[in-house]
């Protein structure tokens, strides 16, 4: 009799033993599930957005919106100081017009004394856009001197962005502002990719988790 | 035909939406005062007053000061008599003059959103006014002085 229950116990050692890795199988792919393609709506959204978290997808993503980002078209208006940069070299602009509490100029220097709403004709005539001006002097919007990883976890802070949302990031690609990138009137280069490719970069950044690259 | 309010005084004039400002208020209104200088906006002598700022003409197309309000330099006072010019009279300041009438304009609207500028503010304001015969320190003398002209004035009301 004991003879014939040891031999049964060794017949379902095997099957113990598939049982206890399949568990431990569904365990592991439950977790790996949960930290790496997790999904979840983004809290205080008007729209239905959906993140599905992926850092490598992130990072890669955002290392496409830096270049665009850090290009002159971009960065001219987001000066580290208070005076905006001025065409593809990025000096600062001639005549030092100040950025102003509200980001649009002082006294007799204000943006749309020179800027119009559309750009001038000619060669090294003032762009233009019915919103020129530069972040307000509360909410600077550094762009110059950031490293990807700065300047990819400050767009995302609102507290360093405008105060914006997901959803307000999202639609901000679109923005009038951000548009007369890829219209800078004549003699001045585009960013480094089309607008709806920086676009395509820009939503897939955020929507996968909006990661921050790694290092300083 | 465009409808131009210029110096309180109402036009209607004939011509491309797209001209230069400048172009109207010198070659069709006929006031010279304001003087046509890079065309670029990069000088200041052509500034007037659009809705009371400080713009360039040479760049500001016409169909935006439809309906606006402008006023150049010959509509600044009634009779010469603007602080700003009170005190450019005292300090002798232009040499040559040709871009004084811009340096004016850009002046008075320092002198109405900040009736006691600094230096630092001066040079803000007053940064994309050029001036070849280089009466810069004059100019920052002459909108110390009617700074003054103006408080005096103000107080006496």
């Amino acid at each position: 009799m004991k003879k014939q229950l040891n031999t049964q116990k060794r017949y379902l050692l095997p099957i113990k033993a598939v049982a206890v890795i399949g568990v431990l199988l569904c365990m592991v792919g439950i977790m790996a599930f949960g930290l790496n393609k997790k999904t979840e709506p983004i809290a205080g959204d008007t729209k239905s957005l959906v993140i599905k978290k992926d850092s490598i997808a992130s990072v890669k993503a955002f290392k496409q919106v830096y270049t665009v980002l850090m290009s002159a078209r971009c960065m001219n208006c987001h000066p580290s100081g208070n005076i905006p940069l001025q065409g593809d070299e990025s000096q600062l602009h001639t005549m030092s017009p100040q950025r102003g509490v509200d980001g649009k100029g002082v006294y007799a220097m204000k943006c749309a004394n020179c800027h119009q709403a559309t750009n001038t004709p000619g060669l090294h005539t003032p762009p233009g856009n019915p919103n020129w001006h530069l972040p307000p002097a509360d909410m600077k919007m550094v762009f110059q001197g950031r490293t990807p990883r700065q300047l990819a976890k400050q767009l995302i802070d609102p507290k360093q962005n405008g105060n914006k949302n997901m959803q307000q990031l999202i639609e901000h690609a679109d923005d009038g502002l951000v548009l007369a990138g890829w219209n800078p009137g004549e003699g001045r280069t585009l960013p480094p990719m089309s607008h709806a490719a920086f676009k395509k970069a820009w939503i897939t950044w955020l929507t996968t988790g909006a990661y921050a690259p790694k290092g300083k | 035909m465009i409808n131009l309010n210029v110096n309180q005084k109402a036009y209607q004039v004939d011509a491309d939406p797209n001209m230069p400002l400048l172009w109207v208020i010198r070659d069709i209104i006929g006031l010279t005062g304001t003087k046509y200088g890079c065309g670029v906006a990069q000088c200041g002598a052509c500034v007037v007053h659009l809705n009371g700022e400080a713009v360039r003409s040479c760049v500001t197309k016409v169909s935006r000061a439809e309906g606006q309000k402008i006023v150049t330099i010959e509509g600044l006072s009634a009779d010469n008599n603007h602080p700003a010019q009170v005190a450019w009279n005292e300090e002798n300041v232009p040499q040559c003059g040709y871009c004084h009438s811009g340096q004016i304009m850009s002046a008075a609207v320092l002198l109405k959103e900040n009736p006691n500028p600094t230096d630092d503010d001066i040079d803000s304001a007053m940064a994309g006014n050029i001036c070849r015969c280089g009466t810069y320190l004059r100019i920052r003398k002459a909108i110390h002085l009617a700074a003054e002209i103006q408080r005096k004035e103000s107080a006496s009301k």
